[in-house]
């Protein structure tokens, strides 16, 4: 039923598309580094995160791509802003790393990042990838990915949830503040 | 051009080191959570790169290991930063400010 | 449970073939992207801004008549163009800035409001085949998500407004979106566990066999889900009587006090385009999608389909672009009832407290939520569901085809809880009528003086 682009074309389209989403990522990431302002960082990471969402989109994760929405953008990273907002004396103030650091921190960096991408590339070329390349065609896996959460990983699935309760206790007991206690 | 999983390794890598050059960059309590959502981050792009190029199964069954870690990662990521925001905000508290360079004594404070 | 993902691996593209005959065109990417750009901005843009505007004027009549008072009814005829007269105003309004405040993100906020409520348009189910994307198999997710992406833009907003009520504004809507986006999931969750996909084109061909297999009728928790479901998304969209973000007479205006002109208007488009968008939701998830109360449209695209398909020529595909239409009209209608429902509500209830806010979500609808997933689960398991898509796999008003694939369970369940909820309706609406034309004692009261016209 589906009018078959050719081969290049849907290439060319998710070449274009992964691109402009890595841009937003990378470029978002720089931003948090570099940004003196707390909550311009927090915003520069909200992009960052819908980036990669996006990513998960080409990858044919649409549900991962959803939950990375639901609970990064809209629940971790808000509870960060929240975070910034109950702990920031003025809205300006800020704290500056001294001169040294910064350069240590911008060589580890620098070396790290040239020392990663040529593994990677001996890597990739020793071993390429099996399967067909990137063509955006999406096939139904959201009853898989449930089928397998309570399938094959229900014990890390229980495990997470048991996780989750006590970091509920724990987050609001630790929040709560030693006046209170007898 | 043809997108391959170097593509995705290498842009992981990027926002790794983007998030290890925040952790040691900020002096923000909560910008060094940042950092560590963006290593989190890094290492899912990874790992469902990894899913759909080197083990997608089949059409008729999709294995989806990769993508059932990050989600894994996803959800311990918001536990760990829901406790690590219940720390800051008790340091807050005590010292009324939340720069980790005057994190530097062991003593209660008071 | 019904699992049809063969639907989906092959989306037909109607609309979009059709097109390319018609027009003599080339199937290319270029010409396939210059055919979505065109949809959304052609058709999404402007019935974004239409449902903006005439939501607008829509709540000022229906607050009007509640109070016992016409509403706007200068401009135009029943002050239709009321709107385009506060979209000129607010247009043509000084655009402020205040001074602390950090220009960047306060420039920001207003689109980061906006672009993720515009943005669920891509998966709404206007018509079998006028759904941007149909192969977008984690559809409801998808909205949920975008909803989640609102509360962002709206803290940000009141934190670079530099204003101390701003920021009180912002973290009470911030706390209260994010605590009713557990009941709002819970409810979606029991809508999509009687479906078994969470694909809105899938969603909408299972419920095309009358108003008896539409998913609110599914079982008694599911039109509890929907109560809860209705309920979470008023304080999702900061809706009274969960309006305390905006409550004007407390906070000035919440977060939005320092926005002025069009900065004000996309936050103002934001919430009317919510409450569409909501409608939608609950439009396609509970109560049938594009299909009307009898199955009609489910009956013919079961004909009409497989004919298309065959030898997908224009002459084959024209009744399908009609019954797209009507399926795209009888979904603007529910989405419609909907917001009048919240409308109604909200000039009706007073306002509660923020701590009886998150008592009502965190008290009450978290733990009936739980109980719903609970109930919904174990239904489910005793009585099987319904046997596959309506007049495609079974005829739905005969209940020996119910039977025969051993539903027949399902089809008495479904079939008590379609003439109650039918009864309850007609009965309200009956109620509505008798109050404002059948009963004579109820007569406008006879002006003293007439008024003045205001242009002479």
């Amino acid at each position: 039923m589906n009018l078959p682009l050719a081969i290049s074309e849907t290439a060319t389209a998710t070449a274009v598309l992964f691109y402009a989403l890595a841009l937003m990522c990378a470029g978002s990431a720089v931003v948090v580094v570099v940004s003196r302002n707390i909550v311009r960082t927090a915003v520069a990471l909200m992009f960052s995160l819908v980036g990669v969402a996006g990513l998960y989109f080409l990858l044919n994760a649409e549900f991962l791509a959803a939950v990375q929405l639901v609970v990064y953008a809209g629940g971790t990273l808000i509870l960060m802003i929240f975070g910034v907002m109950l702990t920031s004396r003025s809205p300006t103030s800020r704290f500056e790393p001294s001169k040294s650091e910064v350069v240590v921190a911008v060589s580890i960096g620098v070396v790290l990042m040239v020392s990663l991408t040529a593994a990677l590339l001996h890597w990739t070329r020793r071993n390429p990838p099996q399967s067909a390349p990137l063509t955006g065609e999406h096939p139904y896996a959201v009853a898989e990915l449930g089928k397998a959460l309570l399938g094959d990983y229900l014990v890390p699935f229980e495990l997470a949830s048991v996780l989750l309760l006590s970091v509920m206790i724990g987050a609001a007991y630790l929040a709560k503040g030693r006046r209170d206690l007898p | 051009m043809t997108i391959g999983l170097t593509h995705f390794l290498v842009l992981a890598a990027f926002l790794f080191v983007c998030g290890l050059m925040t952790i040691l960059l900020k002096r923000n309590a909560i910008g060094i959570l940042m950092g560590v959502e963006l290593v989190l981050n890094a290492a899912n792009v990874n790992l469902v790169a990894f899913n759909y190029y080197q083990h997608p199964g089949s059409a008729a069954h999709p294995l989806l290991t990769g993508q059932i870690f990050a989600i894994f990662i996803i959800v311990l990521a918001a536990a760990e930063a829901a406790v690590a925001l219940a720390i800051f905000l008790s340091f807050y508290n005590s010292f009324s400010t939340i720069d980790v360079e005057r994190a530097n004594e062991m003593r209660e404070q008071g | 449970m019904y699992l049809a993902h063969a639907h989906l691996a092959t989306a037909d593209q109607l609309i979009g073939r059709t097109l390319l005959d018609f027009l003599n065109l080339p199937d290319s990417l270029v010409v396939r992207s210059l055919f979505g750009v065109v949809v959304a901005v052609g058709v999404f843009v402007p019935t974004a801004l239409l449902i903006a505007m005439l939501g607008i004027w829509w709540e000022r009549k229906v607050a009007g008549h509640i109070q016992s008072r016409p509403g706007p009814n200068r401009v135009g005829p029943m002050g239709l163009l009321q709107s385009l007269a506060d979209g000129i105003k607010l247009i043509t309004k000084e655009d402020l800035r205040p001074a602390g405040a950090d220009k960047l993100l306060f420039k920001l906020a207003p689109y980061l409001v906006f672009a993720p409520v515009f943005a669920v348009f891509i998966a709404l189910p206007f018509g079998p085949d006028f759904v941007f994307e149909p192969r977008l198999s984690a559809g409801v997710f998808w909205i949920l998500a975008m909803m989640s992406l609102e509360v962002v833009g709206v803290i940000l907003a009141g934190w670079s407004s530099n204003n101390k009520w701003s920021v009180y504004g912002a973290m009470r809507e911030a706390c209260q979106m994010v605590s009713y986006e557990i009941p709002l999931g819970l409810s979606i969750i029991v809508g999509v566990m009687a479906a078994g996909t969470l694909n809105m084109v899938e969603l909408g061909h299972l419920q095309q066999g009358g108003i008896h297999t539409w998913l609110i009728f599914q079982n008694p928790f599911a039109m509890l889900a929907f109560g809860v479901y209705f309920i979470a998304s008023l304080a999702s969209n900061k809706r009274a009587p969960f309006d305390l973000p905006e409550s004007d007479s407390e906070l000035v205006a919440g977060y939005h006090t320092e926005y002025s002109g069009m900065r004000f208007a996309f936050f103002y488009f934001a919430e009317y385009i919510a409450m569409f968008v909501i409608g939608g939701i609950q439009a396609g998830l509970f109560l049938g999608g594009w299909n009307d109360p009898f199955g009609i449209i489910g009956f013919l695209d079961a004909r009409w389909r497989p004919v298309w398909q065959a030898d997908p020529t224009f002459a084959n595909a024209w009744p399908l672009m009609l019954l797209n239409i009507a399926g795209a009209g009888i979904f603007a209608i529910k989405c419609i009832l909907v917001i009048f429902v919240q409308m109604w509500v909200r000039w009706t209830l007073p306002r509660p407290r923020i701590d009886q806010v998150l008592y009502t979500c965190i008290k009450v609808l978290l733990p009936l939520g739980c109980v719903l997933l609970l109930g919904a689960a174990l239904w489910q398991l005793l009585i099987p569901p319904m046997p596959g898509v309506p007049w495609v796999d079974y005829n739905p008003y005969l209940p020996s085809d119910w039977s025969d694939k051993g539903s027949l369970g399902a089809y008495v369940a479904q079939m008590i809880l379609a003439n109650i909820g039918g009864a309850v309706v007609g009965t309200i609406v009956f109620w509505i009528f008798h109050a404002r034309a059948l009963d004579p004692t109820r007569r406008h009261k006879k002006r003293l003086t007439d008024p003045e016209p205001i242009l002479t």
